[in-house]
């Protein structure tokens, strides 16, 4: 890769980071407002036009909050908890393929942050590094209620995780790759009628987002969190940025949830009949190739955009719809039906492959 | 025997069917139910009132706060029976009762007047029983006006001076009264 290049590449990087910020905080706005209309309520519309400068107003908030620290608790994990949950919220956006390539003379610039060939892997791996903020900043609260909410998060994260493990192998089967960019691109090819997972993966789709909302400890699997139970769960101590930093960092979750399931079933990137647009603008409207390239890769951008956008209201959705379950129920439901139903899917994927009726 | 009502079920304890068992059908129910409150709140009128814009008007039998009326030639119409304090199941009201002096005919209107009437708002229920046990008329509960919200208890007796109708004194010689000079200061310091 050349220097330019790399410099591109740095502030594609860059703007991952500020994008998923900027998610995360007009989340906590549009969290409130399908709330309020799913509720026959009218929601926050005070600051600025259609309370559009609410989360402003949260962030000042927050910030010029009391700094608490409970008696007798470690103060350094206790300020390490919502810092890592942080981290790891924000490090998993980075391998997420958000459009193909832009192209401008010969530099290229892939719309992605990092590619590397186990981006699915690296997205596992720092979601499974994401309990760890939830677990050290609720035991360094040293409250029993914080320490039951770390416990069940760790818990439930462990359980879910095998399950969701299991419902992407079915894809990995059919990709044959780990690559997050590799499966966009499988799921669309120039010239043949091509569909994207959800029609080959319905199964694995339904345990995929089950587990998505149980790793993002959404409703109706916030049993960490659980305010009529354990106050505020692990974070029940943490007050000021702390407090909003996890509470960040679920939103920045369920952006990167989202944006793992529009590219894993639901194409990514891609849109239908984009070759054909890309053709009908070189030869009908007289447009070089790249420039038509460009052009339908800022469409797939603003495509999977609207995919993710779905997903987070969806996640909405179900939050204002569904009650919590109990924690047997959790568990329960993880163990004896996601766990045999994924690898049950497993099976059913190899045995469809093997006669070739997908491939 | 027939049930009287149709209320009571048949507590049946059957097994939940597969449909029931697998969660999603019954998600998909609520989740629609949901999505069309989601697009009423688009489509029908809002019920929220948007309170510091637009204030919910008051029924016009509300009972809120509690006004001393004066008759039509401006003299406070109260002659301090103590009725109002007797009806009161709260307790609220107290009063002191004082004689008419001469001149002051203009002022009260009976030969008795209440020198002090106090409500204690914390402990008026505002049931309006003071207002039906009033033989003068002459307190009356507004249907516009609430006992403000306020930081000090004391701050919620209510003496003669927030009670009483106001009328000011240049106004009253317009209602055909005559008031000596005297008479106009007492009346300023008394409303003041």
């Amino acid at each position: 890769m050349t220097l330019p290049a790399l410099g591109w590449q740095g502030l594609v990087v860059l703007a991952t980071f500020g994008i998923s910020l900027l998610i995360a905080t007009y989340c906590t706005y549009a969290e409130r407002v399908i709330a309020a209309f799913l509720q026959d309520r009218v929601g926050p519309d005070r600051a600025g036009p259609f309370g559009l400068l609410q989360p402003l107003a949260d962030a000042v908030k927050l910030f010029t909050k009391e700094e608490f620290f409970p008696a007798g608790a470690n103060r350094a994990l206790f300020v390490f908890g919502p810092c890592l949950a942080m981290v790891t919220a924000l490090m998993s956006s980075a391998v997420i393929p958000f459009g193909n390539f832009l192209q401008f003379g010969d530099t290229i610039i892939h719309l992605q942050g990092i590619e590397i060939n186990v981006g699915m892997l690296y997205v596992f791996g720092i979601v499974s590094l994401g309990v760890y903020g939830i677990m050290i900043g609720g035991w360094a609260s040293n409250n029993k209620f914080s320490l039951l909410g770390a416990i069940r998060a760790a818990s439930q994260n462990i359980s879910y995780e095998i399950a969701m493990g299991l419902a992407l192998i079915a894809v990995l089967m059919m990709s044959g790759t780990l690559s997050l960019r590799e499966i966009t691109l499988q799921q669309s090819v120039a010239g043949e009628w091509h569909f994207w997972n959800i029609a080959k993966q319905p199964l694995g789709f339904i345990i995929f987002i089950v587990c998505a909302f149980a790793e993002t400890n959404r409703t109706p699997f916030d049993l960490p969190e659980c305010e009529t139970e354990l106050i505020g769960g692990y974070h029940t101590e943490y007050s000021s940025m702390k407090m909003g930093l996890y509470l960040f960092a679920e939103y920045i979750n369920v952006f990167v949830a989202s944006a793992v399931m529009s590219v894993l079933y639901f194409g990514g990137f891609n849109f239908p009949f984009q070759y054909e647009l890309r053709d009908w603008l070189v030869s009908s409207r007289g447009l070089e190739l790249v420039t038509a390239q460009n052009i339908i890769t800022i469409l797939g951008l603003v495509g999977l955009f609207a995919k993710i956008f779905g997903f987070i209201f969806f996640f909405m959705w179900v939050r204002w719809t569904l009650p919590r379950f109990r924690y047997d129920q959790l568990m329960r439901l993880g163990w004896t039906i996601l766990i045999p139903l994924a690898i049950f899917n497993i099976m059913l994927t190899g045995g469809l492959i093997t006669f070739g009726v997908i491939k | 025997m027939e049930s009287l009502s149709k209320r009571a079920k048949v507590l049946e304890k059957k097994p939940m069917t597969f449909a029931e068992r697998a969660y999603l059908p019954a998600i998909f129910q609520g989740l629609t139910i949901t999505m069309r409150h989601f697009f009423r709140a688009a489509t029908k009128k809002q019920i929220t009132v948007r309170y510091p814009d637009e204030t919910r008007p008051f029924s016009p039998v509300f009972r809120g706060l509690h006004v001393l009326k004066r008759d039509e030639a401006g003299r406070e119409r109260c002659t301090a029976c103590g009725l109002c304090a007797v009806a009161c199941p709260a307790e609220a009201i107290t009063m002191v009762a004082g004689e008419r002096k001469k001149g002051e005919e203009n002022l009260y209107r009976e030969e008795k007047y209440a020198v002090s009437y106090e409500i204690n708002m914390l402990r008026c229920i505002f049931c309006g029983l003071c207002e039906e046990a009033c033989p003068k008329a002459a307190v009356y509960l507004q249907a516009d006006k609430m006992a403000p919200p306020r930081f000090e208890r004391d701050e919620f007796i209510y003496g003669k001076d927030r009670l009483v109708e106001p009328v000011t004194p240049d106004n009253r010689s317009k209602r055909g009264i005559q008031l000596t000079p005297e008479q106009a200061d007492k009346l300023r310091a008394q409303l003041a």
